[in-house]
């Protein structure tokens, strides 16, 4: 770690790794209740869990992504950050914000709370993973907008970095989509249009710029290749994802209103939108084979493979499976949905947020070579009981949303199966998601684990010629 | 990569593709929404009931178990056509159906997924019907396939 300041990002990544085991927990039980219907309720049914599960995860990623700025920009800007106090301060007012908000999904009923929040003056909630009370979206906005203040303070005073660039652009992206989660109109076909441009622009266009200055952040550390090679596949990457990601939002506009356009279009450039994340896998595993040194924190370099490769099945095969409007058309709001929904995540946004952390902790907590060979192979076997559950995950809710569109959707009227009759018959899919999201829960628990081994690695093993001493 | 491939060249692709296609987004934005959506949405048909109709849909989380339009949680049925399904694509057979459906949830049948008791007034259960009919009539492309949703 080259500047203090940069420890500030230590609070986010542990708050972001907290709620994280909140958002499994929760996950577990929206599993069970798939197939035991009543259970926890009515304390706490099926649409709470599915809020507190969704929203932890959209809440903590935003922790990681914070965390991660924070750790990142001081250093490719050379210079301490602006302000770690301003940094303090909006954790302490994200944690509390965010902390209340799932309280309130859990203790208090929906409705009760979009009155008690005055939900009326501005209308915001009750739309998909946008259910936060409006005062708490505008929360989010205060604490993005006084974030990019202070990381735009640090970065301006510095030396500018094709990653920091990227990264900030990314940021000021997320920040500027967020405010269509304000515009709530009564009529529902354009709530639905705008809605996607929250929640597609950000996780298949801005975001992709953030995983994409965070992987060649993390590249150019563990592997030493020369910055210039890096930051020339960043710019190629991010082009393709923009390219292809902002025309292939078309893609959630087959059904939902909009004219006929929107099938050719969504499924063009939708189909494009796997090459951005398989060439960030060629790009992460050339990398790391022309590496100049055998960095010590293999776990580190697992992950950042691993993000790339997970990434590209979740959000690029699984996405481009149902992607195509004829195939759509069968496919829509069935558990296929779901089964791309949780590798895209998982592999795109958990794991690369998981990659800074493997890389960033140790050294804020005094390690600078990496964690214990112990450790890391402790964090290794989390890596892979993790990203294995989740490939069952994925695995048994295609099987589920196969059998479903074959039951309820193919058939024509009067023969097709009813949506609960079709629940029975793909229930044996979904107890053996709920077993393989037990075992995801024991990998977490493993991951969690590796954080309490003693220990450090020692200092990088060079091998081809020293590493270059700037990046 | 070949070098004579520069980065310049790189960041170049990458401000003029974007530029170019949120330019083009942006386009096909004003396109749908002011051309094209007028004609498939029936908007002149959104009264002061199926307003407050979205707005009880929004303030008790249905979208949390229900898809509507194909979009939401999938734990429960679609209900974009639940107007043609339990409603016969009649108005008042519907609201029939819908005081009745609504009255008797909790089923508390062991072991069956449970639909929470709303404590919906008969004005609000004629409004979220007003605004199901209302939503079943959006031409979305001929979606879903079949009755089920």
């Amino acid at each position: 770690m080259k500047y203090e300041s940069q420890r500030v990002a230590m609070p986010y990544f542990i708050f972001a790794l907290i709620l994280f085991a909140g958002q499994i927990l929760f996950g577990l039980i929206l599993g069970l209740q798939y197939v035991v219907g009543d259970f926890l309720f009515p304390e706490i049914p099926f649409n709470v869990a599915r809020m507190v599960h969704t929203n932890l995860l959209i809440v903590w990623l935003l922790f990681g992504f914070m965390g991660a700025t924070y750790y990142m920009v001081p250093e490719e800007s050379q210079t301490e950050l602006h302000s770690p106090l301003l940094a303090w301060i909006l954790f302490w007012v994200f944690a509390a914000a965010g902390t209340l908000t799932i309280l309130g999904y859990l203790f208090v009923d929906y409705a009760t709370l979009a009155d008690v929040t005055l939900n009326r003056l501005l209308p915001t909630m009750g739309r998909e993973f946008l259910e936060q009370p409006t005062i708490t979206k505008i929360g989010i906005a205060v604490v993005v907008v006084a974030f990019l203040y202070n990381i735009a303070m640090t970065a301006l005073k510095g030396r500018k970095t094709v990653v920091n660039i990227v990264l900030i652009t990314g940021l000021v992206g997320l920040a500027v989509l967020w405010l269509f989660s304000f515009y709530n109109p009564s009529n529902l076909t354009t709530d639905k249009y705008f809605w996607w441009f929250v929640v597609h622009l950000w996780v298949e266009g801005v975001w992709e710029l953030i995983m994409g200055a965070i992987l060649a952040y993390v590249l150019i550390k563990l592997t030493g290749v020369d910055r210039e090679v890096i930051e020339k596949w960043l710019y190629l990457i991010i082009a393709m994802a923009l390219i292809s990601g902002i025309i292939g939002t078309g893609h959630h506009f087959f059904f939902i209103g909009p004219p006929e356009y929107w099938l050719w279009l969504g499924s063009v450039f939708s189909a494009i939108e796997p090459l951005p994340f398989f060439m960030m896998v060629v790009f992460a595993f050339n990398m790391i084979n022309r590496r100049r040194r055998n960095h010590p924190n293999k776990a580190a370099t697992l992950w950042a493979m691993g993000t790339t490769v997970m990434a590209f099945l979740g959000a690029g095969v699984w996405g481009f499976l149902h992607t195509l409007a004829p195939v759509n058309y069968y496919t829509h709001g069935s558990q296929i949905t779901a089964a791309h929904g949780h590798m895209a995540f998982y592999g795109a946004y958990v794991m690369i947020v998981l990659t800074i952390i493997s890389y960033a902790m140790p050294i804020m907590r005094g390690r600078p070579y990496g964690n214990s060979n112990t450790a890391q192979i402790v964090e290794m076997w989390g890596f892979w009981l993790m990203t294995i559950s989740m490939v069952f995950i994925t695995l048994f809710l295609t099987g589920a949303g196969v059998l479903q569109v074959w039951l309820q959707r193919i058939p024509e009227s009067g023969s097709a199966m009813s949506f609960m009759a079709g629940q029975d018959q793909i229930a044996i899919f979904y107890w053996m998601r709920l077993v393989a999201g037990c075992f995801f829960m024991a990998g977490l628990a493993v991951y969690f684990g590796s954080f309490f081994i003693k220990g450090q690695a020692g200092p990088a093993e060079e091998v081809r010629g020293p590493a270059n001493a700037e990046s | 990569m070949a070098e004579r491939f520069t980065k310049s060249m790189a960041r170049n692709i990458y401000l003029g593709g974007s530029a170019f296609f949120i330019l083009l987004f942006l386009a096909l934005t004003f396109d749908t929404q002011l051309r094209a959506m007028p004609e498939r949405d029936n908007r002149d048909q959104i009264t002061e009931q199926v307003i407050h109709g979205k707005h009880i849909w929004e303030t008790n989380n249905c979208v949390g178990c229900h898809s509507l339009m194909g979009e939401g949680a999938y734990f429960a049925p679609e209900l974009a056509n639940v107007f043609n399904r339990r409603g016969a694509s009649d108005t008042e057979v519907f609201k029939a159906y819908m005081k009745a459906w609504m009255n008797a949830m909790p089923t508390n049948i062991p072991g069956r997924r449970q639909m929470p008791d709303f404590n919906l007034s008969d004005e609000d259960i004629e409004a979220l019907s007003a605004f199901l009919e209302w939503t079943s009539k959006i031409d979305d492309n001929n979606w879903p396939p079949n009755i089920e949703g």
